[in-house]
């Protein structure tokens, strides 16, 4: 490598390295700022060196525990859900619709590719919901609008089966006299791992993420609330926790330590997803690849 | 006689798809609901809604909604942020996400991995969080930039969400943020998809590093290019309700700048009562942006054939 060439692989590295750094920092002050004693915080607000770390703001959140506890348990029961029947409809649509044969499919195609296109927006969506299916305040309302299947995922997952799964299995099968069903499930699904863990991946960050159904249907059932909601709720009312768990709170005689909360809150909903992250990384980047290619 | 054999042909087919159908049918079901369903519902920036009597029931107004909402100075506000805002994520964004692509690739191998891995984590986090982020750095009490850059520097405190002329800064550098990692990634695969001979054709010429990213790199990265930001002007309507609704914390007095057309249908319907308005920009987005993007893969099949959507 000339002198010159290694020049530009050291400036590369120099900005990479900066952008890491951009990328990281902001999370690491909401875990420093989390980890803060209070009285600090209020002298001296958030900082990456706090002069003096406590844990105030997870003591109170351990106070209200009972709250956070249940949108922890709500999240993970929606992603949970909402992935598995986001995923089962996702394949089976683009399965079926994969057959070149089937009577219909380019309409169907054509549904599916018009609905990418064309968007509705949030008030006939809103109204249609809420007027004709009823789902404020139901569990449904965290599950069904919007998140558990695109058309792109279709798109995309149809054009692997196209592509990747010989046709000449699939014959052979039906010569043995497997049915449809059983091809799909015993040859067909265990050759789409890859597509399979994308779109899963795909769909769980969506799910896990989300706070806009719960923020447009969600008005008086705060027991459905997922963590995500929570933490929506906090930016509006700080109170938000200490009356859910008004009783708890004024029997411990804590006060609330409002300024570190916010920070630590934020940290727990994160971690989750900064634990899983570093394993499912290279299913993320493949994803991302896979869209662009498609899209 | 053909026809009959057409038919009986036809028959059996569609018999023997029935499985297939049966497979399509709770996703079709789910496309139809969530997508199709809600459609007859734009009608209602031609009528003034009563909840009671539903949308179908409520009276048509004619054109009134969308006199009252260009006659208000919002309606010129959020289409004015709208497209000013996605025409500098556009511009701004894609120079940044191309750079750190080209830059990335000159990495190693190694390095490479290591670096895609953390300049994604902002896209892994909800716009909910992010502000969360924002508020710890621009906070009016608390904030760290108040606290420990202004005032040990001799500056006074900024009173950042009340005052709306630092947020298009604020909101671009959010953004770009956010969305940099994931875009550069995309740039970086089709710059792996270039073809090694040209570089090492380049190399036995002596063409330095700089060069082959000027004339080889470049220039085959225009059509993906061209792609991504056709389809994002064919988008310039819609804009990310996170990022204009819960980064600037819903600020009222920040509306000036922050207020985009996806915002103000969301505030006219669930906080203003003003769903006449909202009804009506709502009604413009869906219909108008049909065309935007129509009109883009129009431009993107004459230029790129291969890219276009359809």
């Amino acid at each position: 490598m000339s002198k010159y060439n290694r020049k530009i692989r050291i400036v590369s590295n120099i900005v990479l390295f900066a952008m890491t750094l951009l990328c990281v920092l902001p999370l690491i002050l909401l875990v420093t700022s989390s980890f803060t004693a209070e009285e600090v915080l209020a002298q001296n607000g958030y900082s990456f060196f706090p002069q003096k770390w406590g844990l105030d703001a997870y003591l109170y959140l351990w106070e209200t525990r009972k709250t956070l506890l249940q949108a922890y348990k709500m999240t993970f029961l929606v992603t949970l859900i909402g992935v598995s029947c986001g995923l089962t409809i996702t394949t089976l649509f683009a399965y079926g619709l994969s057959k070149r044969s089937l009577p219909g499919r380019s309409v169907i195609a054509f549904m599916v590719f018009f609905s990418m296109l064309f968007n509705g927006g949030l008030i006939p969506s809103y109204l249609m919901w809420t007027q004709t299916f009823h789902i404020k305040d139901t569990i449904f309302a965290l599950l069904v609008p919007n998140l558990m299947m695109n058309g792109f995922s279709v798109i995309v997952m149809r054009s692997f089966f196209q592509s990747s799964i010989p046709e000449e299995l699939l014959e052979a099968a039906k010569l043995d006299g497997a049915g449809e069903w059983k091809i799909l499930a015993w040859i067909v699904l265990p050759l789409s791992k890859p597509i399979l863990s994308t779109i899963t991946l795909l769909t769980g960050l969506g799910y896990w993420n989300d706070w806009m159904n719960g923020m447009y249907y969600l008005v008086g059932r705060t027991d459905l609330f997922t963590i995500q909601n929570v933490l929506n709720r906090m930016i509006s009312s700080m109170d938000f926790l200490r009356n859910s768990n008004l009783t708890t709170a004024i029997e411990s005689g804590i006060r609330t330590p409002s300024i570190g909360i916010r920070m630590a809150i934020a940290v727990i909903a994160l971690i989750p997803i900064l634990v899983v992250y570093p394993f499912l990384q290279k299913g993320f980047v493949k994803g991302i690849v896979i869209g662009s290619v498609k899209g | 006689m053909k026809r009959k054999t057409h038919n009986k042909n036809l028959a059996k087919r569609i018999r023997q798809s029935i499985p297939f159908y049966i497979m399509i049918l709770p996703g079709l079901l789910y496309l139809l609901i969530n997508n199709y369903l809600p459609l007859p519902g734009l009608q209602l920036a031609f009528k003034r809604l009563n909840y009671a009597e539903g949308v179908w029931g409520s009276p048509w107004v004619g054109l009134k909604n969308f006199k009252y909402l260009f006659r208000s100075p919002d309606s010129w506000i959020i289409i004015r942020n709208t497209l000013l805002y996605n025409t500098a994520f556009i511009c701004l964004g894609t120079a940044f996400s191309v750079t750190i692509a080209i830059l990335l690739n000159e990495c190693s191998r190694k390095w490479q991995k290591r670096y895609q891995t953390f300049i994604l984590i902002p896209h892994l986090l909800s716009y909910v969080v992010v502000s969360y982020i924002v508020y710890a750095f621009l906070g009016g009490e608390n904030g760290m930039i108040n606290n420990q850059l202004l005032r040990p520097l001799g500056f006074s405190d900024i009173s950042w969400y009340t005052e709306d002329k630092y947020w298009p800064f604020i909101l671009v550098f959010v953004n770009i943020w956010k969305t940099f990692g994931y875009s550069s990634i995309i740039y970086f695969a089709s710059i792996i998809g270039i073809d090694r001979t040209y570089y090492e054709a380049a190399e036995v010429d002596g063409a330095s590093a700089l060069k082959q990213i000027r004339s080889i790199t470049i220039p085959l990265l225009k059509p993906v290019l061209i792609t991504m930001i056709l389809l994002s002007i064919g988008r310039i309507l819609y804009s990310d309700f996170g990022l204009f609704y819960q980064v600037p914390m819903n600020s009222g007095m920040l509306f000036d700048t922050t207020n985009t057309i996806d915002t103000f249908v969301y505030r006219g319907l669930m906080e203003s009562n003003d769903v006449d308005r909202a009804a009506a920009a709502n009604f413009i987005q869906s219909v108008l942006g049909f065309f935007l993007v129509l009109t883009a893969n129009m431009i993107i099949r004459k230029t790129e054939k291969e890219h276009a959507l359809f």
